[in-house]
C-alpha cells in the first residue's frame, strides 16, 4: 500500500522535475525536452495503473497552480488552452504504454518501445489533435498536418524510452514494476 | 518552489475558491456558446477588466501567462488571412484568449492550499470506493516535497557526468535519475510504514 503511494508520488515528481531541467543533448547536438519522455516512462516502468495515476497526480498539481508543465507553464489556463487534448491524453498514453509492457512478454526494450509508440503516438496524437480542432475551430483533417511536426522528436523519445527502460531492467532486475 | 498565485492582492483573492471555479465554468461554457466576434469581444472585456484592475504588476504577470499562446495565434492569423475570413479568425482567437485569461485569473488569485482543499472535497465521494482523501493529500504533499529533492539529485547526476565527460549530459542520465525515483519511493514507503502507515 505505502509502496504504491510513494511510487505514484515520486514518479509524478520526476515528471515535474523533467519539465524544469534544461533539455538533454543527443549525440549530434539536438536538444530533447524530457517531460513527455517522463510520461512514457511512468507507464513503461510503473505499469499501466500506477503509471496513469502518477500522471494524473502530476496534472492535478499543474491544475492547482504549480508551474511544472514544461516551459514553466501551469495553472487552470493550460486546460483552457489549445494543448488540453494532449494533457488529457497523457494519463491514457502512460496507461497504454504500461499495458503493453505488462501484457507482451517480448524483451523489455522492445515491449517498452512498442508501448511508447502505441501510447505516446497512436493514442495520444488523435486526442491532441481533437483538442486543437476544438480550441482553434478547425476540423480534425485540417489540424493533423501540424502533428507531423512533433513526429520526429517523439520517435526519438520512443527509442529513448525503450533504451532507458531496458537500462533499468539490466541494472536492477526486479525494479521494473511493470514486469513483476 | 514558486507557485503561480500572484502576491499582488486583489478583491478576487478574498472570494472562495469554489465560487471562483464555478464562475469560471459558467463563463467558459458561455464563451463556447458564442459565435459572433462582437459578442466574444464584449465577453472578453470581463477578464481583461479584472486583470487591468489588479494594477500594472498583476497585469504584467497575467500577460506573461498568456505568452505561450503566441504560436497558436500566429497559426490562426495566417490561416484566416489565407482563407480570407478575418471575422471567424478573430472570434476564435478572442474565445481562446478570454478562456485562458479567465482560467489564469482564478489560478493567480487562489492559494495553492485552497485549491488542494477543493480537490479533496471533490474526491470525498471516492472515500466509499476505498480512496480516503487523506491518502490523496499525502500523495500531493509527497510530490511537492520531492520535486526539489529529485531536482537536486538530477543536478548531481549531471555534474557527475560533466566531471567525467567533455560532452554535454545525454539521455543516459535518465537511467540513474529514474532509479533514484524508484529507490526514494522504497525508502519513503518504509519510513511511512515505520510511522504507522499511510492510513
Amino acid at each position: 500500500m505505502e509502496r504504491n503511494l510513494t511510487h505514484i508520488a515520486l514518479f509524478a515528481a520526476l515528471v515535474a522535475v523533467l519539465g524544469l531541467v534544461p533539455p538533454i543533448m543527443l549525440g549530434f547536438g539536438v536538444p530533447i525536452t524530457t517531460q513527455s519522455l517522463g510520461i512514457m516512462l511512468c507507464g513503461t516502468v510503473l505499469g499501466a495503473r500506477k503509471g496513469a495515476l502518477a500522471v494524473l497526480v502530476f496534472l492535478a498539481l499543474v491544475a492547482v497552480g504549480l508551474p511544472i508543465l514544461s516551459g514553466g507553464r501551469g495553472g487552470l489556463g493550460v486546460f483552457a488552452g489549445p494543448s488540453v487534448g494532449f494533457l488529457i491524453g497523457f494519463p491514457v498514453a502512460a496507461y497504454v504504454a504500461g499495458w503493453v509492457v505488462e501484457r507482451w512478454s517480448a524483451p523489455v526494450g522492445l515491449a517498452a518501445g512498442a508501448g511508447a509508440v502505441l501510447g505516446g503516438i497512436i493514442v495520444l496524437y488523435p486526442l491532441g489533435a481533437a483538442g486543437w480542432a476544438l480550441m482553434l475551430g478547425k476540423s480534425l483533417t485540417q489540424v493533423q498536418v501540424f502533428l507531423l511536426g512533433f513526429l520526429p522528436g517523439d520517435l526519438i523519445k520512443v527509442v529513448l524510452a525503450a533504451l532507458i527502460t531496458r537500462g533499468i531492467a539490466q541494472m536492477r532486475p526486479g525494479a521494473l514494476l511493470s514486469r513483476p | 518552489m514558486l507557485t503561480l498565485t500572484s502576491p499582488v492582492k486583489t478583491p478576487l483573492h478574498r472570494l472562495r475558491a469554489g465560487v471562483k471555479l464555478a464562475a469560471l465554468c459558467a463563463y467558459t461554457v458561455l464563451l463556447f456558446g458564442l459565435r459572433d466576434p462582437a459578442a466574444l469581444a464584449t465577453a472578453a472585456l470581463a477578464p481583461a477588466g479584472l486583470i487591468a484592475a489588479g494594477g500594472p504588476v498583476f497585469a504584467r504577470h497575467a500577460l506573461r501567462l498568456l505568452w505561450p499562446l503566441w504560436p497558436f495565434l500566429l497559426v490562426l492569423g495566417v490561416w484566416h488571412w489565407v482563407t480570407d475570413d478575418a471575422g471567424q479568425g478573430a472570434a476564435i482567437a478572442l474565445r481562446l484568449l478570454a478562456a485562458v485569461a479567465a482560467a489564469n485569473l482564478v489560478t493567480m488569485t487562489t492559494r495553492l492550499s485552497d485549491m488542494l482543499a477543493v480537490i479533496e472535497t471533490l474526491l470525498q465521494p471516492l472515500s466509499r470506493l476505498g480512496l480516503p482523501p487523506r491518502r490523496v493529500a499525502l500523495v500531493f504533499a509527497l510530490v511537492i516535497r520531492f520535486i526539489p529533492v529529485l531536482s537536486d539529485r538530477l543536478t548531481q547526476i549531471r555534474q557527475a557526468w560533466l566531471a567525467r565527460s567533455r560532452r554535454r549530459p545525454g539521455w543516459r542520465v535518465m537511467v540513474p535519475a529514474t532509479l533514484a525515483a524508484l529507490d526514494d519511493a522504497d525508502h519513503v514507503a518504509e519510513a511511512l510504514r515505520a510511522r504507522g502507515g499511510a492510513g
